[in-house]
């Protein structure tokens, strides 16, 4: 486990996360930036907090399986598995380009550590369901996490999901929601409410926990609390989130869904990542 | 041609009105020798000696022969809902935690309804999963909500994904273990309940990916799966005592084809060839043979016997199957044209 006799903090894992996110942007021009930079504190927490494995084997059965159903994610999990030293920093230099390991969006293909293809959006938490029923079979204590996205919520698959997580018991999955309210035409409760969101799966029958998912803390206590419910439901923990977090002037662009940066604005936005660097 | 539902119908032959049947019409005529449930009985021998084997279903057990299986193995069974998204994605995930699960429901529902849970979840990843799917083609009088007549149409163009259209009992049980076998994602089509078995009499064995040819010919070569390869050889019979001499190649596997046998019947010359499918004549078997042909420079005259490219009638079976032309009296009446 890396977090094991590790004193790095989760909020100096939150920005290096992000500065592997941001030099991967800068890379390639483009990507959604915005939605690593705005999730970099809930993969702190997950992979230096919550998740059981082992970075030079990321099939190790003992492992807690973490679903990206998020394909265009992709670059916030590249940057955690980097950080989390299951893949070496020198290959972000490959993000999205020809052969890499590390495409546009995520396939469980391509990349150690990336357990689905998840592009297609409303498959994870399908397929978290089954591979909890397997967990189950196997007798074995891992959890699935599915980090999902408000946007998805939209999918109805999702929600034939949840009903079968809750239906089959499965305390073994925790579903992340990233709550940033933005998805490709604009806001996400404009597009298709899934408000209240925390309510509608808790009237699924799951536990359901709410929290602010850029306060490291509070995500923190949400996982611990998650793991260690004693009662036979799925968990989720819906995590708001703001968009391109840590980066004020992308904070505030209009179109921050697929970030488009001027050349010179990486330079700036590492330095404005730097400037808010935990001392 | 659909009668309109405020057209009123004349009775015609009020006293031999055939009616529609219940959901699933046997398929088998009276007096022929058949096997009940043959996927479900063959799957829960096979669960015996393979305890990687789990079952899913999407409310529909009974009527795809899982229920046999889940009997058996309660605990392996896992009944999912009216949900065939989720019945899809969490066989993916069964799969990824190193099971084999056999998903069932309607060849219509897994076909239009789950196709990119299959396609992304399944297939793309090229999981063991295997997807055994009741009602295909023509095989219910329910009208379009429950005929699949275009899922092998649908399903064709899916990389990894091997498609078996099996005849009979016999096929069936070989099939089920075949594929339990393969590695990598399955459809099957299945016909459930009490299955005719017809293959017995011929020197038959299934095997993935291998076309049979089970009798021999001068004048017509069928080619043909699913259940109208019972039909071609009942049909095959009838036209010899009009001395047409059939040959009979029946292709269970639709996908990969045995290209080398379908060549090598086809290069026959002086042969009609009939491509005969439970399917619509769009994007299955047919054009797929046609298709291969064409490339191969063989070019015999060449017809096909299946489904219209409508939405059919609701109706009694047997009823349908003379209407769209995929009986035994159909296929003999429409082959005697073809070779006058």
């Amino acid at each position: 486990m890396p977090r094991a006799g590790s004193n790095v903090g989760l909020t100096e894992r939150a920005y290096r996360i992000r500065r592997h996110a941001v030099r991967m942007g800068q890379v390639q021009g483009q990507g959604y930036v915005g939605q690593a930079l705005g999730i970099a504190d809930v993969l702190a927490v997950c992979y230096f907090h919550a998740l059981r494995y082992r970075p030079d084997d990321t099939l190790w059965e003992g492992r807690d399986r973490f679903l990206l159903s998020i394909g265009h994610y992709a670059i916030a999990l590249y940057a955690a598995l980097i950080e989390a030293g299951v893949l070496p920093e020198e290959e972000l230099e490959t993000y999205g380009t020809d052969d890499s390991r590390m495409p546009m969006s995520g396939m469980a293909a391509y990349t150690p550590g990336m357990e689905i293809t998840g592009g297609s959006l409303g498959h994870g938490l399908g397929i978290a369901v089954g591979m909890c029923l397997g967990l189950k079979r196997k007798r074995s204590d891992s959890f699935v996490y599915n980090l999902l996205s408000d946007g998805e919520l939209g999918e109805g698959s999702t929600w034939e999901a949840t009903m079968s997580a809750a239906h089959h018991k499965l305390d073994n999955l925790i579903a992340i929601v990233d709550f940033n309210n933005l998805q490709a035409d604009g806001p996400s409760t404009a597009m298709l409410s899934s408000e209240p969101v925390t309510d509608k799966f808790e009237a699924f029958g799951w536990h359901a926990q709410r929290v602010d998912g850029n306060d490291i803390e509070a995500v923190r206590v949400a996982f611990d609390l998650a793991r260690g419910l004693k009662e036979p439901r799925p968990r989720v923990i819906v995590c708001d989130t703001r968009i391109a977090k840590g980066v004020p002037f992308l904070e505030s662009r209009d179109i921050a869904h697929f970030i488009r940066v001027e050349p010179h604005e990486w330079t700036l936005a590492l330095d404005a990542l730097e400037k808010g660097r935990p001392q | 041609m659909r009668l309109s539902k405020f057209a009123p119908r004349q009775a015609v032959n009020a006293g031999e009105r055939k009616t529609t049947s219940a959901m699933i019409a046997s398929i088998a005529p009276d007096g022929i020798p058949t096997r009940n449930a043959p996927f479900g009985q063959t799957l829960a021998r096979l669960a015996h000696q393979r305890p990687g084997i789990v079952g899913l279903t999407a409310d529909l057990a009974k009527y795809t022969d899982l229920h046999v299986f889940a009997q058996e193995y309660p605990d392996r069974f896992y009944q999912m809902g009216m949900a065939e998204q989720v019945l899809m994605s969490a066989a993916a995930g069964l799969a990824r935690e190193g099971f084999t699960p056999f998903a069932t429901t309607y060849a219509v529902f897994a076909s239009r309804r789950a196709y990119d849970f299959i396609c992304m979840a399944i297939a793309e990843e090229n999981l063991d999963v295997k997807i055994v799917c009741a009602l295909p083609g023509l095989t219910t009088g329910y009208g379009p909500s429950h005929q699949a007549t275009e899922d092998i149409a649908i399903f064709r163009g899916m990389p990894n994904l091997t498609i078996i259209d099996p005849c009979d009992a016999l096929d069936i049980e070989q099939a089920t273990e075949a594929i339990a076998d393969h590695k990598g994602p399955v459809y099957m089509r299945l016909l459930r309940g009490k299955v005719p078995l017809v293959l017995d009499e011929y020197d038959y064995t299934f095997q993935i990916g291998t076309a049979r040819l089970l009798r021999d010919g001068a004048d017509v070569l069928f080619i043909s799966s699913g259940l109208m390869t019972m039909r071609v050889l009942e049909a095959a019979k009838v036209l010899e005592a009009d001395r047409i001499g059939c040959a009979v190649l029946h292709v269970p596997t639709i996908k990969p084809l045995d290209t080398e046998a379908i060549l090598a019947a086809a290069r026959q010359p002086g042969r009609l060839v009939v491509v005969a499918e439970n399917h619509t004549i769009i994007g299955g078997l047919g054009e797929g043979v046609a298709a291969l042909l064409m490339r191969e420079g063989v070019t015999p005259i060449f017809r096909q016997i299946g489904l219209p490219d409508e939405f059919l009638d609701a109706g009694a079976l047997p009823t349908l199957h003379d209407r769209y032309g995929i009986s035994t009296a159909e296929i003999v009446r429409r082959v005697r044209t073809w070779t006058e």
